[in-house]
């Protein structure tokens, strides 16, 4: 995003309904081309009336909005929606006119030639994933999903490079909701459309966006990218809004090898006889050793099995270590590492740092210590003074 | 019957035309004053309810009393009487254009200015469409209502088959009577079908027609 051309800039932009509800107040936000902008927060917190700003369907009180440089007002608002898609929950098919005649609604108001309009259709309707028979159908005749997925691409079919959606797929069972949003997703990342997206639900908020605006009653309460917000939420209705489930995962996603890592592995050097090796696997309780160099260098390691054949012929750890196949550095995620000791069966992952010395190790047991935190709370595991765990199952977590 | 037809034949058809004409032009008209009216007071909810109260008010007035009341107005013949058939049939026809704009799905005239469709196209494009069989069933009810109540007419010297009718009640002729109501039964009938097919055919498909 290092060449972000600024779109859309809500400044200080407030709304006041007489009444004094669907109020919003001192939004700025500013969407940059190419981004998926999630409007997210619960009934009544603005997000519709933000979203519906843009397209001039509600007028701000004050503030003011530029739009491609220019202030949003001096834009003519029925030629200004005709260059901005527009998508909304109940999918907005005109159940009067076929698919090719809602596809093409935009173009025939901008009085495109015929031949254009059915080539248009033709695109889209393959964008949609649906074969080119159903232009001739009436909305009523397709599904739920089919309806929305026209109700989506006819958002593009005159060329819009901007879309503003309105909980599109609130209505959808999850399976086709999965798809739609797969096919947002292709606009946005394929197609280089911007696109702005009002939902409730924070998983697909989580999923599609790369700019996630949480409101609540009217104010922006934080804006920022879908892993930042995971990390630092803003405050508690952001954390609450997460969820505690979501929040967790969020941290073990991102948690570092060096956060789990146990930093006193059972290790060798290269010098050591293997006599010495035995002596120390065995009051180390271990089968396998690493093995460095006189300067903490990582090397390789050893394992019981090899000792055991080679006892005979050798007799020095440089003789008969191996060289380590993965390793991983200190600041690497646990989550790429984790997936790779449970999937391809290591027992343990030896942890560098940037000069190759042996910093930690991670085994399957510091996985498990993760199992832990998410079942018993990290809070406690974090200070085990406050464990307030019955006796024998805290003696039994000092053992591990 | 024949008898009836030898001695009345060439008056049924004349009055049969009066008829046809006084109704036809009352509801023309309650058309052409009623439909816009109950499509702009979709914009205006206040009024709408106002002038949905006056146009019921009328519609109270018992229908010799309005005939009679045009007289003052309008004097006698075919004028005061189709103006006050035009009063009736403007209740319905504005009634039911109005619930059915109304009734057009929120999300559809929201969809339809969203995409950039101004005001006009939105009310002609999207919403008389859609509330097009809610339209035609309040004009097909004026017209059926209109040419009933157009047998009134005749008293104020409006013509139609009524002459025939009030004619048949002064001499105590029952052929007279029936020979005014029949014809007129069947005008109600034959205007309500005849509607009915405008009616499928301006009702905008929603389903590709079987085969």
């Amino acid at each position: 995003m290092q060449s972000a051309e600024e779109i859309i800039s809500f400044q200080n932009v407030a709304k006041n309904y007489r009444g004094g509800n669907d109020a919003v107040e001192d939004i700025n936000i500013t969407v940059n081309k190419g981004e998926f902008v999630c409007l997210i927060g619960t009934s009544g917190s603005g997000k519709t009336t933000t979203m519906r700003m843009i397209n001039r369907m509600i007028e701000p009180s004050r503030g003011k909005i530029i739009f491609k440089g220019k202030n949003l007002k001096t834009f003519d608002p029925v030629r200004l929606r005709r260059t901005i898609g527009y998508v909304i929950q109940n999918n907005g098919l005109m159940p009067h006119m076929t698919i090719k005649d809602n596809i093409t609604l935009v173009p025939k108001l901008l009085k495109w030639q015929q031949d254009k309009m059915d080539r248009k259709a033709k695109e889209l309707i393959k964008l949609a994933d649906l074969p080119e028979s159903y232009l001739d159908r009436y909305p009523a005749e397709l599904s739920g999903g089919q309806q929305q997925r026209i109700g989506v691409v006819r958002a593009l079919a005159a060329d819009q490079d901007i879309i503003l959606m309105d909980e599109p797929f609130g209505a959808l069972d999850p399976i086709t909701r999965d798809d739609l949003q797969e096919l947002v997703k292709h606009l946005q990342e394929e197609l280089g459309k911007t696109i702005i997206f009002v939902t409730h639900d924070m998983d697909e908020a989580l999923k599609l966006a790369t700019h996630i605006v949480i409101m609540d009653s009217g104010h922006v309460i934080q804006d920022d990218t879908p892993d930042n917000i995971l990390q630092h939420p803003g405050n508690d209705f952001v954390k609450e809004l997460l969820g505690e489930e979501r929040l967790l995962q969020a941290q073990q996603n991102t948690l570092s090898v060096s956060d789990i890592m146990s930093k006193n592995p059972a290790k060798i050097t290269l010098g050591q006889s293997l006599a010495e090796a035995i002596r120390e696997m065995s009051y180390r309780h271990v089968d396998t050793l690493l093995v460095t160099d006189d300067n903490n260098k990582l090397k390789g390691f050893i394992d019981l099995e090899t000792i055991n054949d080679r006892y005979s012929k050798y007799s020095n750890v440089s003789d008969i270590y191996q060289a380590n196949r993965f390793k991983v550095k200190t600041t690497s995620y646990l989550r790429d590492t984790s997936e790779r000791i449970l999937k391809q069966g290591y027992k343990y992952v030896p942890v560098i740092d940037d000069d190759n010395n042996l910093i930690g190790i991670v085994t399957r047991a510091s996985l498990v210590n993760i199992i832990y935190d998410a079942i018993w709370g990290k809070e406690e595991l974090d200070n085990p003074d406050n464990i307030k765990l019955p006796d024998t199952i805290a003696k039994e977590s000092d053992n591990a | 019957m024949i008898s009836f037809l030898n001695q009345h034949g060439s008056e049924l058809i004349i009055k049969t035309w009066e008829q046809i004409y006084i109704s036809a032009f009352a509801i023309i008209l309650g058309i052409i004053v009623a439909v816009p009216l109950g499509i702009l007071l979709t914009r205006y909810d206040k009024t709408a309810k106002y002038v949905m109260s006056i146009s019921g008010m009328l519609q109270t007035i018992p229908s010799l009393a309005l005939l009679a009341l045009m007289i003052p107005i309008f004097g006698i013949g075919k004028v005061p009487a189709i103006v006050a058939l035009f009063i009736y049939s403007l209740l319905p026809i504005l009634r039911n254009t109005y619930i059915g704009m109304k009734k057009v799905n929120a999300n559809l005239i929201d969809a339809a200015r969203g995409l950039g469709m101004t005001t006009m196209q939105s009310i002609f494009k999207v919403e008389i469409p859609m509330s097009m069989p809610i339209i035609m069933s309040g004009i097909r009810l004026s017209t059926v209502y209109v040419i009933s109540w157009s047998t009134l007419a005749s008293y104020i010297g409006a013509g139609g088959l009524g002459d025939f009718i009030f004619n048949g009640l002064n001499l105590y002729n029952p052929s007279l009577i029936i020979g005014g109501t029949i014809p007129v039964t069947i005008l109600a009938i034959l205007a309500d079908y005849l509607l009915g097919i405008f009616e499928k055919k301006v009702t905008p498909k929603t389903k590709r027609s079987e085969v």
